[in-house]
C-alpha cells in the first residue's frame, strides 16, 4: 500500500546515499531569467553541457515589463537579465519561450497550458510556486540556483525524502466562494509553517470538483504553510485538460500514458505521516489582514485581538503586522479602504479566472479611486480571452488587461504598489514590501478582488452575486 | 565552497519570527547575473530609510553588535525559493544562522553555500537571546564535528545530516558528487 507521493518518489531514486539525501531524477525543469543566470556561470566555469537539453524549458516572466512587450526593456537591469537568458538558451541549445513568442508566460501557467505538466513527473524550478504543477500529481517544488545547476549538469538533485500529509476537504463550496478561498482557509488553519517538510495530497469531495485552474491555485499555495510541495491524484477532469495539448502524448502514447497515470493514485488504505480534515461549507470568501499569508480570515469576520490568538509568538506577530498594515485589532475587514486591486499571478491569472471577473464586472465600473492591474498568465491566456470578447468587456469596467508577466506578483518591474496604499491581489503573497517598498497587501480570490474594485472598500462578493 | 571549522563568535540578534526571503533580499535586488554584492542590501527596508540613509534602530546598524553568527526567530527563510537570501547572508559575513525553525528551501539553499543553520529548542534559542541582550559580546561556539553548539548561559547539540555534514566540513559541493554518478543517471534513463 503505498501513497501517490511514496509512488512517484520511488520511481525517481537513481540512487540512495546512505544517512543522506536520496539522487533524485527531474523529468522537467522549468527556468527562467531570474534565478538561472549564476547557474549558466557555474557550467561555464566547469565547463559543462546542458545534460539533457530537452528537458528544460524557459521562459522570461518575473522581471518583464507588462506593456509594450515588444518595444527594448527600458530598464537596463531587467533588460540585461533576459538577454543573459536569450544568449545563455542558445548557447546550452535550450527551448525558450521568450518576449514576442507566442508561448510565453508565467512559468507555472504555461507548463500546464503547454500540455508539458503530466501527471507522475518530477518537476523543478528556481521558484517557490513549482508546486502549482501537483494539481496533475506530480510531485513538484522549488529549488534555489546552486540546485537549477546541478539540474542543468545532471538532471538530478539531492533531495532528503519529505515526509506525506493529506489534506482531506469534503462537502460542497458554497456560492461565490472559490478553490482561493479553500487554501486561504486552510493556511489560515495550519499556519504558515504547518506544511514544513511535508509534500501535501489535497482530497475529498471539494476538491475532486474543482476544475484544473481551481485545482493549481490550491496546489500553487502550498508553499505558503511551508509544505515542500502539495499535489492531487490524477482523474478524468485532468485527462480531460491534458488531451489534445501542444505536447501532450497523441494516439497510442496516450492510450498507454492514462493506462499508467490511472495507478498514480494513493492506494486504498494508505498511511500518511500527517492527516487533516475540513468541511466545505464552514468556508466563506476569505481575506488577509496581516503580512503572512496564514494571517487570513472570512470575509465578515473581524481582526483577532491579541487575546484570541493562541500563542504569545502569534500576538507579537499580530502587533508587529498591524502596525505594518495600520490596521486595529477587532476592525471587521467589510468596508475597508482599498487603493489598488491586482489580478494575475501564477495563482490566479489563467483563462478561467479572467472568465469569472468578466462575468462579474460585465456592466459594472471600477471605482474611480482604485487602480486596476489584470494580467495575464500567458500569452495565450490573453489570446483566448481577446477570442472571447473579455478583453473588451473588462475594458469598459476599467480593467485594461496587460502583457503576461509575473507583474506585481513580487514588483520586479514597473508594476508596483506605492508605499502605504492598500492592494487586494489575488497573488499568494503579502509579505512586507513584496507589492513595492511599503505597499500592503490583502489576499484574496478573483471575485473578490474584482468585487473590491467596484465597490472601492472590502466587500462580501456573496451579496452582489 | 569554503570548508566549514568550528566558529567561535559574537552573534547578532534579530528575534523577530517568520522573516521571509523578501525581507532578507527584497525582489527588486534580485536583478544580477552573478553571485556577489548581495550583503549590501540584506534586510534592506529594515535597514535603510528610502532616501538610503541608514535606519539607526537596526540591530545591523548598531555597532553594540557584530560578528559572524546570525540568531533569529522561529520560522526563518520562510518565502521564496531565492537562493539570493543565502548569499546575501554569507556575502555580509555570516556563516552561522540559530533559529528554532527554518523553512525547508532556506536550509538547502544555506548549506550550498556553506552556511550552517543551526536548529536549536525555543527555549535555547530565548536563553540565547537574553543573553546576548544582556552581554552583546556572548562568544558562541558552534563546533560542526561534534554538531554542538554552545555560550556560557548553555550548550545543546543540533542535527545536521551526515552527507551535508561532510560536504560542509570538505568545502565539497553536491554538484561534485552528481558529477561523478553521471554514468549511472544515463542508466536510470533506460
Ligand atoms: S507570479 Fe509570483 S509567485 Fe508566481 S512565479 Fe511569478 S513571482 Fe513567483
Amino acid at each position: 500500500m503505498k501513497n501517490i507521493f511514496d509512488k512517484i518518489w520511488d520511481a525517481h531514486i537513481v540512487q540512495s546515499v546512505q544517512d543522506g539525501p536520496d539522487v533524485f531524477y527531474i523529468d522537467r525543469h522549468f527556468i527562467h531569467e531570474v534565478t538561472s543566470p549564476q547557474a549558466f556561470t557555474g557550467l561555464r566555469e566547469r565547463g559543462l553541457p546542458v545534460f539533457r537539453p530537452k528537458q528544460t524549458i524557459a521562459t522570461a516572466d518575473h522581471n518583464v515589463p507588462t506593456e509594450d512587450q515588444d518595444k527594448l526593456i527600458k530598464e537596463a537591469l531587467s533588460r540585461l537579465q533576459v538577454d543573459t537568458l536569450v544568449s545563455n538558451c542558445k548557447e546550452f541549445g535550450l527551448e525558450l519561450y521568450g518576449l514576442g513568442h507566442p508561448y510565453q508566460g508565467i512559468v507555472h501557467v504555461i507548463g500546464p497550458e503547454l500540455g508539458i505538466t503530466q501527471p507522475g513527473m518530477t518537476i523543478v524550478c528556481g521558484d517557490s510556486h513549482t508546486s502549482t504543477h501537483g494539481a496533475f500529481g506530480c510531485i513538484a517544488f522549488g529549488i534555489g540556483t546552486s540546485e537549477v545547476e546541478q539540474v542543468l549538469a545532471t538532471q538530478c538533485i539531492l533531495q532528503q525524502k519529505a515526509q506525506s500529509m493529506r489534506i482531506t476537504i469534503d462537502g460542497e463550496l458554497g456560492k461565490g466562494v472559490t478553490a482561493k478561498d479553500l487554501i486561504l482557509y486552510v493556511i489560515s488553519k495550519l499556519g504558515t509553517a504547518g506544511g514544513t517538510g511535508h509534500v501535501v495530497e489535497y482530497a475529498g469531495s471539494a476538491i475532486r470538483s474543482l476544475s484544473m485552474e481551481g485545482r493549481m491555485t490550491v496546489c500553487n499555495m502550498s508553499i505558503e504553510m511551508g509544505a515542500r510541495g502539495g499535489l492531487i491524484a490524477p482523474d478524468q477532469t485532468t485527462f480531460d485538460y491534458i488531451k489534445g495539448r501542444e505536447f501532450a502524448p497523441q494516439g497510442v502514447d496516450w492510450e498507454t500514458a492514462v493506462m499508467k497515470w490511472k495507478e498514480l493514485p494513493s492506494d486504498p488504505g494508505a498511511t500518511f505521516d500527517k492527516e487533516y480534515h475540513f468541511d466545505a461549507a464552514d468556508i466563506e470568501p476569505m481575506i488577509t489582514y496581516g503580512t503572512n499569508p496564514g494571517m487570513g480570515l472570512g470575509i465578515s469576520q473581524r481582526i483577532p485581538q491579541k487575546e484570541d490568538l493562541a500563542s504569545e509568538r502569534d500576538g507579537r506577530q499580530l502587533q508587529k503586522s498591524l502596525a505594518y498594515m495600520n490596521l486595529q485589532a477587532g476592525q471587521p475587514m467589510l468596508g475597508q479602504q482599498i487603493d489598488y486591486v491586482f489580478i494575475g499571478s501564477c495563482t490566479n491569472s489563467r483563462i478561467e479566472d479572467l472568465r469569472e471577473v468578466a462575468a462579474f464586472v460585465k456592466g459594472k465600473k471600477k471605482a474611480d479611486h482604485v487602480q486596476v492591474l489584470i494580467v495575464p498568465g500567458s500569452q495565450q491566456v490573453r489570446e483566448q480571452s481577446q477570442k472571447e470578447g473579455l478583453d473588451k468587456i473588462l475594458a469598459e469596467a476599467g480593467f485594461f488587461l496587460r502583457e503576461p508577466g509575473c507583474s506585481a506578483c513580487l514588483g520586479m518591474n514597473e508594476d508596483k504598489v506605492p508605499p502605504g496604499k492598500y492592494c487586494v491581489s489575488t497573488s499568494n503573497r503579502n509579505f512586507e514590501g513584496r507589492q513595492g517598498p511599503g505597499s500592503r497587501t490583502f489576499l484574496a480570490s478573483p471575485l473578490t478582488a474584482a468585487a473590491a474594485a467596484v465597490a472601492g472598500k472590502i466587500v462580501d462578493v456573496r451579496e452582489y452575486l | 565552497m569554503k570548508a566549514f571549522t568550528t566558529i567561535h563568535s559574537s552573534a547578532i540578534p534579530l528575534p523577530i519570527e517568520n522573516i521571509d526571503t523578501d525581507q532578507i533580499i527584497p525582489a527588486r535586488f534580485l536583478k544580477a547575473t552573478t553571485r556577489e554584492g548581495f550583503g549590501e542590501n540584506l534586510f534592506c527596508d529594515w535597514r535603510y530609510h528610502k532616501d538610503g540613509s541608514e535606519k539607526a534602530d537596526f540591530v545591523l546598524n548598531d555597532l553594540t553588535y557584530s560578528g559572524e553568527i546570525l540568531v533569529a526567530g522561529a520560522n526563518f527563510g520562510c518565502g521564496s525559493s531565492r537562493e539570493h537570501a543565502a548569499w546575501a547572508i554569507g556575502d555580509y559575513g555570516f556563516r552561522v544562522v540559530v533559529s528554532s525553525f527554518f523553512a525547508d528551501i532556506f536550509k538547502n539553499n544555506a548549506l550550498n553555500n556553506g552556511i550552517l543553520p543551526v536548529q536549536v529548542s525555543e527555549d535555547f534559542l530565548q536563553k540565547l537571546f537574553a543573553s546576548i541582550q544582556q552581554n552583546p559580546g556572548t562568544e558562541i561556539t558552534v563546533d560542526l564535528d561534534n554538531q554542538k553548539i554552545s555560550f556560557e548561559g548553555g550548550k545543546a547539540s543540533f542535527d545536521i545530516n551526515s552527507y551535508k555534514k561532510m560536504c560542509l566540513q570538505k568545502g565539497y559541493s553536491d554538484l561534485d558528487f552528481l558529477l561523478s554518478l553521471r554514468e549511472k543517471i544515463g542508466a536510470f534513463e533506460m
